[in-house]
């Protein structure tokens, strides 16, 4: 026998469940106890870089809406820095980089108010294209499932980003791709997540 | 060029598979895919952190935090406690701990549950904390009840508190149930049991810790959490395919 390593072990993951809003996004339960609620403004009102609204739909293997899911964001602000103490660049009074997303019970369809993250330095001093990164729970999802989403408007910054670059499908990166429209003047991204399937959403071990 | 320290791989032979079909609803929805191991840049060791003020104090009270004043919710009264540490023992200080529950009927506070068992006017089902210094976090709640659900047409939940944690990174971003000591309904949930080692499941289990019960007020029980931990030190980064 060798000496005993000391480490612990993670806490292992549980779903969610169908009623992780009465935790995580009471109001959407049907009920109002806190006297604030987190993860509504990601961005914070002096942010710079372009305002967006990102959009989707989360579907299973059948095809259906996933209409119980919830989505945290997380991401740099439009001069590619954390809102973390490790991130030496600083962010904007109000930046918190960190939202919280909810479906509309009846359809599944979910949407949230940012600004567009710039470029974030990677590993080896590689650039990653402009990104959010997502984590999804839901009923059926026994540990929450990593995924990030690019924009169709970066495509030269998505051609070298080493992350869509470690897809060996190549027409599987076009999972990760939000596709850009103007609706009333405004940008929104759509970006609809696949969690089984052919056109299966790329996930990650993080 | 310097990479920051990167967290513990996540050991998935230890945490549920993505699809396990004795639990029926992960059947369509889990990749079947495998996922891509990325090793960990900044996007993934940062993460959000959380103020004191950006929760009120006697949201960690789930007896009085939903309550008509004077009133508070009905049900076993406990003391559910603990501290969060990560793999390498030590504390997670001023982290965000939430929790969800049933009331003591096994009724949510959900437009979508409709169980015949009553709602509790005094008992919202939610609160939420900040771990402090050494990482030590304490809800007063009522014990949940069990509740039939659809899975089998006989299935029953056993007894358990959601738990959402942060820590400082994204990658150690968890979410999970505490079950309850000497329940038998751990041993018969699909659930519980997509865990393939029992010592998973015995972590997930909160032990009854008389030492903290209050006398003649509420029992207590303490769950732990361990989230992933971190590498010591920086290192040199070796250049891609060298």
């Amino acid at each position: 026998m060798a000496q005993r390593l000391d480490y612990l072990k993670e806490t292992p993951s549980q779903t969610a469940g169908p009623y992780v809003h009465i935790g995580l996004a009471p109001g959407a339960a049907g009920f109002d106890i806190y006297a604030q609620e987190l993860g509504w403004d990601i961005a914070g009102p002096h942010a710079a870089g372009e305002r967006i609204r990102v959009e989707g739909l989360v579907t299973d293997g059948t095809g259906s809406p996933v209409k119980d899911v919830l989505i945290e964001v997380w991401q740099a602000n439009a001069a590619g820095h954390y809102a973390h103490p490790e991130d030496p660049g600083g962010t904007e009074e109000g930046f918190r980089g960190w939202g919280r997303v909810i479906t509309d019970f009846d359809t599944g369809e979910w949407g949230f108010d940012t600004v567009k993250p710039g470029p974030v330095m990677g590993r080896g001093g590689r650039l990653m294209a402009p990104h959010l990164n997502l984590w999804i729970v839901a009923r059926g999802i026994n540990i929450g499932l990593n995924t990030r989403l690019y924009f169709d408007d970066e495509a030269d910054a998505n051609a070298a980003d080493p992350v869509l670059g470690l897809i060996e499908w190549e027409s599987r990166r076009d999972t990760l791709i939000a596709r850009r429209e103007i609706r009333d003047g405004a940008p929104v991204y759509r970006f609809d997540i696949r969690l089984q399937g052919a056109d299966e959403t790329v996930f990650f071990d993080i | 060029m310097k990479t920051p320290a990167e967290y513990y791989q996540r050991d998935r032979q230890w945490h549920a598979p993505a699809l396990t079909p004795e639990y029926k609803t992960s059947v369509s929805r889990a990749p079947s895919f495998p996922l891509l191991s990325l090793e960990q840049s900044a996007s993934e060791i940062t993460g959000p952190s959380f103020r004191n003020d950006d929760i009120n104090p006697g949201d960690n009270d789930l007896l009085h935090n939903y309550a008509t004043a004077g009133e508070s919710a009905i049900g076993e009264r406990i003391i559910l406690h603990g501290r969060v540490l990560d793999e390498n023992a030590r504390p997670v200080p001023h982290v965000l701990v939430e929790i969800w529950q049933a009331n003591a009927g096994g009724r949510y506070r959900h437009r979508k549950d409709g169980y015949l068992a009553p709602i509790d006017a005094n008992f919202g089902g939610c609160g939420r904390t900040l771990t402090d210094d050494q990482g030590y976090y304490v809800f007063h709640t009522v014990k949940p009840g069990a509740y039939p659900w659809r899975n089998w047409v006989n299935s029953w939940r056993p007894a358990h508190v959601h738990f959402s944690v942060f820590g400082t990174s994204f990658s150690q971003r968890l979410i999970t149930q505490c079950y309850f000591e000497g329940d038998p309904l751990i041993a018969r949930c699909p659930i519980v049991q997509t865990l393939k080692d029992p010592a998973a499941v015995d972590q997930l289990t909160a032990a009854l810790d008389m030492n903290a019960t209050i006398p003649l007020d509420s029992i207590a029980y303490r769950f732990d959490i361990v989230l992933r931990g971190r590498r010591a030190t920086y290192f040199e980064n070796r250049p891609e395919g060298g």
